[in-house]
């Protein structure tokens, strides 16, 4: 290793003549301004620049597309758009697939963030015990987070399809239409779908805050004469509350971001709009028809709702404290 | 019995969730392998008769899966060559120098986190597309995924972690911050820059909507846009539409899931320590 001691002798200090003095005067108050290793800032600069043109701006751009009626032009045309105040806003939300679509999402998190909540928990708290292969199961939940949804897309079609192995299996108890192609179902189906791709990584997320409750307080709940369910309920749960309010907040932003799946499972957000999500009539309204003052619109109202959905949920699951 | 299984029923959930989650990835193989699609149980079993190459075949002639691969690879590489260069000096400066509006910089990289990428979709395709003409070109795909912030966080975390006597004693000796992030604060963070490498990779490796919207050339197309289209239009006329789509599956899969499987240990410690620590 390449590591020095830990105290070098500092170079004995001179007196130094008065010119020395006046930049050590000058160094000091450059000090207080741009501080002690101005350098940095040319270090952090250029993720500094990304940040500003891949997020401040378009952040602010958005938002005045949708108030300006705003339409693609060709590179370099100087065209009028005038400021439209609230109209975009009054036309995407009195538009029944826009309506519909955030609904479909609203069912979507009613579905995902309760199951990924338990099941992600539950296994976190299984995998944390002294338990043969370990690392297998550990490996094998995350292995479908690490994969490609357009990949996995391609399997579940062919799982749940029709005739697929699902519907086999099930027999008689298949439902009909089939999940994807049923308005009741297609929905649900690729909640459970977006549950199970993204578990692992949840599952990680509670692993590590399984290792910050202290063992002194499960030792006092059995002391108490808890059972294991009892203090699941009352050590566990409450010390990874921090933890819970993470990966309410992560599934409920994932979920508002649903795109690739109601795209290729269900072609496209069928049937009838049943599974459409916001982001894909925004795709649809913004890009291929050509609104993109629309296209911000709904998506600046849905920020604005995933904002919202996350204070109540914080409020809900309870302080951070 | 209970000797060897402490907790047979844990055992038994952990058993069950293990199948569910690999099922799927077992099925894709099987599936891509298949001659004639077999939804049947029996089908879910490699049948000696039913077993071809030809689905790989298939796809490779509809998508050119050479091309769409080095396209998925040039975009990555691209992502990951940014984020080792900005984002480790980013993360380095974050971590171990002073300077103004440190604690600015570091506010916006944790406020970068929330903000829901698909919301910035239309504003960055007008700006990318139509503004600056970047449509089917690499630097338009890799431009809103140049550093990413999560890599930047981790590369902050462990410089943080090494002791400030070594910067002391560099900094005495007369070298400059360039020379002392290069000479020795990143052949300490080794496995830092490996989690950096691996958390970058599946990002734009998995991507779909961004480079989707941008490329129309078939030939400029990652693999994940290329299957998908095939997927979306081609497949219905194919002969074997599933086993060519469950072959382009499993070369797209493929690389993530071996990346994950040779590195777990970095993968997971990373994922729990920006759990933990955010």
């Amino acid at each position: 290793m390449n590591r020095r001691p830990a105290t070098v002798p500092k170079p004995a200090r001179r007196a130094r003549p008065a010119a020395g003095r006046r930049r050590e005067a000058l160094r000091a108050v450059m000090g207080t301004v741009l501080g002690k290793q101005p350098i940095g800032s040319a270090f952090v600069a250029p993720y500094l620049v990304f940040l500003a043109a891949i997020f401040a701006y378009p952040l602010a751009f958005a938002v005045y597309m949708s108030f300006h009626d705003y339409f693609f032009t060709a590179p370099g045309a100087i065209v009028d758009r005038p400021f439209v105040g609230f109209d975009n806003y009054v036309t995407v939300l009195s538009d029944p697939a826009v309506r519909r679509s955030f609904l479909n999402v609203g069912i979507f998190l009613l579905i995902n963030v309760p199951l990924t909540v338990v099941l992600s928990l539950g296994l976190a708290n299984a995998l944390n015990a002294a338990i043969r292969w370990r690392t297998f199961f550990r490996v094998s939940y995350y292995v479908p987070y690490v994969t490609a949804s357009v990949a996995v897309v391609g399997v579940w079609l062919f799982l749940f399809n029709e005739n697929g192995l699902v519907n086999t299996v099930l027999g008689p108890l298949a439902p009909s239409p089939s999940w994807l192609v049923n308005s009741k179902l297609a929905m649900p189906t690729i909640a459970i779908y977006v549950t199970w791709k993204q578990l692992g990584f949840f599952i990680l997320l509670y692993l590590a805050a399984l290792q910050n409750v202290s063992k002194d307080l499960y030792e006092a709940a059995s002391m108490d004469g808890a059972g294991r369910i009892k203090s699941f309920w009352n050590v566990t749960v409450p010390g990874v509350r921090p933890a819970t309010i993470l990966v309410v907040l992560l599934a409920t932003v994932t979920g508002a971001n649903l795109f690739t799946e109601p795209y290729l499972l269900t072609g496209g957000g069928g049937p009838n709009g049943a599974s459409a999500s916001p982001v894909l009539v925004m795709y649809q309204k913004g890009i291929e028809q050509g609104n993109p003052d629309l296209g911000s619109a709904i998506g600046v109202l849905l920020v604005i709702g995933v904002l919202i959905l996350a204070l109540i949920e914080r409020l809900f699951v309870g302080k951070d404290d | 019995m209970r000797r060897l299984l402490p907790n047979p029923w844990r055992f038994l959930t952990l058993l069950v969730g293990a199948f569910v989650f690999l099922f799927p990835f077992y099925y894709m193989l099987i599936g891509s392998l298949q001659a004639e699609p077999d939804p049947t149980v029996r089908g879910a079993f490699p049948e000696p008769g039913n077993l071809t190459g030809q689905n790989y075949v298939e796809i490779d002639k509809a998508i050119s899966l050479g091309q769409s691969l080095l396209n998925s690879g040039i975009f990555t590489g691209g992502v990951i060559l940014g984020t080792m260069v900005f984002g480790v000096l980013a993360g380095y400066a974050l971590a171990r120098l002073q300077f103004r509006g440190r604690g600015a910089v570091f506010g916006l990289m944790l406020l970068v986190q929330v903000v829901p990428f698909q919301l910035l979709t239309i504003p960055l395709y007008v700006m990318i597309v139509r503004s600056y003409g970047l449509a089917d070109s690499y630097l338009g795909m890799i431009a809103p995924f140049a550093i990413n912030s999560v890599a930047v966080f981790i590369f902050r975390q462990y410089f943080l972690q090494l002791p400030q006597e070594l910067f002391d004693a560099a900094s005495v000796d007369g070298a400059n911050e360039l020379e002392i992030l290069l000479r020795i604060a990143i052949p300490l963070v080794r496995p830092a820059l490996l989690t950096g490498v691996l958390v970058t990779f599946i990002g734009p490796w998995n991507e779909f909507l961004w480079p989707f919207l941008i490329t129309k050339q078939q030939d400029l197309q990652p693999l994940a846009v290329s299957l998908s289209n095939y997927l979306t239009t081609v497949s219905a006329r194919a002969a074997n539409p599933f086993g060519a789509v469950l072959a382009g599956a499993c070369v797209l899969a493929a690389p993530a899931v071996a990346l994950f499987i040779a590195f777990q240990r970095q993968f997971i410690s990373s994922s729990l320590e920006s759990g933990v620590k955010g």
